[in-house]
């Protein structure tokens, strides 16, 4: 694996000597996540967050399949048997607000980790394959989350259905025919439903694969770390067990603590009441958005009011929309500055706080009903959120004067590295 | 500030229990007792829900049924055999020396008093769950006049106890109780 002084699993139990002639796994899980895997010794809070996605992964994969025993995908009986887990499972009610909330974790998790990625320019090389594989799974986890949102079949879930799925017919000639294909008829019914349940089975099983390969794509490099600077000697990293998974546990116990407080006092918090009326075909609720963590490309999709040239509107906005993210997989090869981390890139760190906002505001703009001063703001926000990425990280990675990097994570941590020095000047040794 | 950072040797590494060895088994154990303690719904959510549970008793008009005659009724989602015994049924289950059956009781341990004519049995083979023959019209009844169980022919008498075949035990006869002379509560 990644470094030269990583520790070699070592069984002395006679039995455990037996299971790794046989089938090594725990020696790939020693190596992966024990003391066989050399961590930068400076990791902060900020790398907790990938193992808080992996584990919110695993919550609405046990939830998820649980609810499945007891949930039917037939829109006749949909919305009834998902009352029916709230009042007559044993713990029905806990296992659905764990499931609908856990959605949220998982997305406050990966935004949290994209967004650190962006400050502390994870997605540079030798990373890119993590972050383009990082893009995939965030892609896959709007598809399931959107897909999951339509089951319970309530007013939010039709309409949801409804419009994510229009969205393809602004695509020209194909449209409407790709739109009724992906439906199943002619507005979402139960042949939509049984595919969209069967689909947000499928899904979740598929990002776990992903995120296979993300990590192992991690482990080829190792972890980035605050300063950027890659790991030279032994001295600047330690094994992952102990140091991080007891730093990873710590943060764990903090998120559970957030998560369940939202579960057992605030299930309904970040839900829309209508979504508590069965769905009916014949009327949209008066004020229809999406689930909050869409929130901002919904803002983008609705910035886009008039045509563009030959482009119509709703085509326009559509692309935008997808582009917002599409933009990500090009991030390794926009932001051309060799410095990685924000700290060091004093005028990359000020528009990154700006994105940060902008992302913020498009946010509150795709929660707030269409009126034309959110459409206004969401234009402006929309037109700088691609500036950003398409114009403004290009030319600061060229003009930029970053700030002194330290020699190495050893250096940054403890002020002086014993080791570099006889590495850097050998004369001295 | 790293050296200052550095604990005192003598607590770190002496003998005897460390107090870093009390702060991993504190947390240790408080993770492993909340893992544990999710398992709870974990499985409890497979148990039987509130509405099923719901439907744990049913009543039943038995005052069409003529003698000689049964009736399967459903009890929680499983047949029920009601059937109203003839005298000569009475007497042949009566004749039978309880001790030389495979599970022995009597005709009146398997009926109400008074109401002996009235035998109530669940229509399950205690062997692997069949539903017998022998409640319905022209069913076959089996050598001894009962129930014959057409998977795996196990032959009940007539007043519903193993007399041969695989099953272990009599029909199971279910909590019930006569709250008329025409209607049976069971469950």
């Amino acid at each position: 694996m990644s470094f030269p002084w990583a520790k070699e699993y070592n069984p002395s139990q006679p039995f455990m000597v037996w299971l790794d002639e046989k089938l090594p796994l725990p020696r790939f899980v020693y190596n992966a996540i024990g003391a066989g895997y050399p961590v930068p010794r400076n990791l902060n809070y900020m790398w907790n967050f990938g193992i808080l996605a992996g584990f919110a992964l695993v919550l609405q994969i046990v939830t998820g399949v649980i609810l499945a025993m007891h949930y039917a995908a037939n829109a006749g009986v949909a919305f009834d048997s998902v009352e029916h887990i709230m009042r007559d499972v044993n713990w029905g009610w806990a296992l659905r607000y764990a499931h609908a909330n856990g959605a949220s974790a998982f997305f406050v998790v990966v935004y949290t980790h994209i967004f650190r990625g962006f400050f502390y320019s994870s997605y540079k090389a030798p990373r890119e394959m993590i972050w383009l594989l990082g893009v995939v799974i965030f892609l896959l986890m709007m598809a399931t989350a959107f897909m999951g949102y339509v089951l319970p079949w309530g007013q939010m879930s039709f309409w949801g259905a409804k419009v994510i799925t229009g969205l393809f017919s602004a695509i020209p000639l194909i449209g409407e025919p790709l739109q009724q294909w992906l439906l199943g008829g002619f507005a979402p019914d139960n042949a939509a439903l049984n595919r969209f349940f069967s689909l947000h089975f499928l899904l979740p099983f598929v990002i776990l694969g992903v995120i296979i390969l993300h990590v192992w794509a991690l482990h080829i490099p190792g972890s980035s770390n605050p300063t950027g600077v890659e790991v030279k000697t032994e001295s600047d990293t330690v094994p992952f067990h102990p140091y991080y998974t007891a730093k990873d546990g710590f943060g764990l116990g903090l998120f559970l603590l957030i998560y369940f407080a939202v579960v057992f006092f605030a299930p309904n918090a970040l839900g829309h009441p209508d979504n508590y009326i069965a769905a009916n075909p014949l009327s949209t609720p008066a004020h229809i958005v999406p689930e909050w963590y869409f929130w901002p490309f919904y803002a983008i999709l609705r910035a886009f009011t008039a045509d563009f040239f030959f482009i119509p509107a709703k085509l326009m906005g559509v692309l935008a929309m997808f582009s917002a993210i599409l933009v990500w997989f090009f991030l390794p090869w926009l932001d051309t500055s060799p410095v990685r981390s924000g700290h060091y890139r004093p005028l990359f760190r000020k528009f990154f706080y700006l994105i940060v906002i902008d992302v913020l505001v498009l946010g509150y703009c795709g929660g707030s009903p269409a009126e034309t001063k959110y459409v206004l703001i969401s234009q402006i926000g929309a037109t700088y959120y691609f500036l950003h990425f398409l114009v403004i990280l290009p030319i600061v990675s060229s003009i930029e004067k970053p700030a002194p990097l330290p020699f190495s994570i050893t250096e940054s941590v403890l002020g002086k590295d014993e080791g570099a020095v006889l590495t850097a000047n050998p004369a001295a040794a | 500030m790293a050296e200052e950072a550095i604990i005192d040797p003598a607590h770190e590494s002496g003998e005897g229990v460390r107090r870093r060895d009390f702060i991993n088994i504190a947390a240790v154990s408080f993770a492993g007792a909340g893992g544990i303690a999710v398992l709870v719904p974990l499985i409890s959510q497979m148990a039987p829900s509130a509405d099923v549970l719901a439907e744990s008793s049913t009543e039943i008009d038995i005052s069409a049924i003529q003698p000689g005659q049964a009736i399967k009724a459903v009890w929680r989602k499983q047949p029920v055999f009601v059937r109203n015994l003839t005298a000569p049924e009475i007497k042949e289950a009566d004749a039978v020396p309880v001790a030389s059956l495979r599970d022995p009781q009597s005709l009146s341990d398997r009926t109400k008093a008074g109401k002996t004519n009235w035998l109530i049995t669940m229509g399950v083979c205690t062997h692997l769950g069949c539903v017998p023959l022998g409640a319905g019209e022209g069913e076959v009844k089996g050598e001894f006049g009962g129930y014959f169980c057409p998977c795996h022919g196990s032959v009940y008498d007539t007043a519903a106890r193993i007399r041969k075949g695989p099953a272990p035990k009599n029909l199971e006869v279910p909590p019930y109780e006569f709250t008329s002379d025409t209607v049976v509560k069971i469950g």
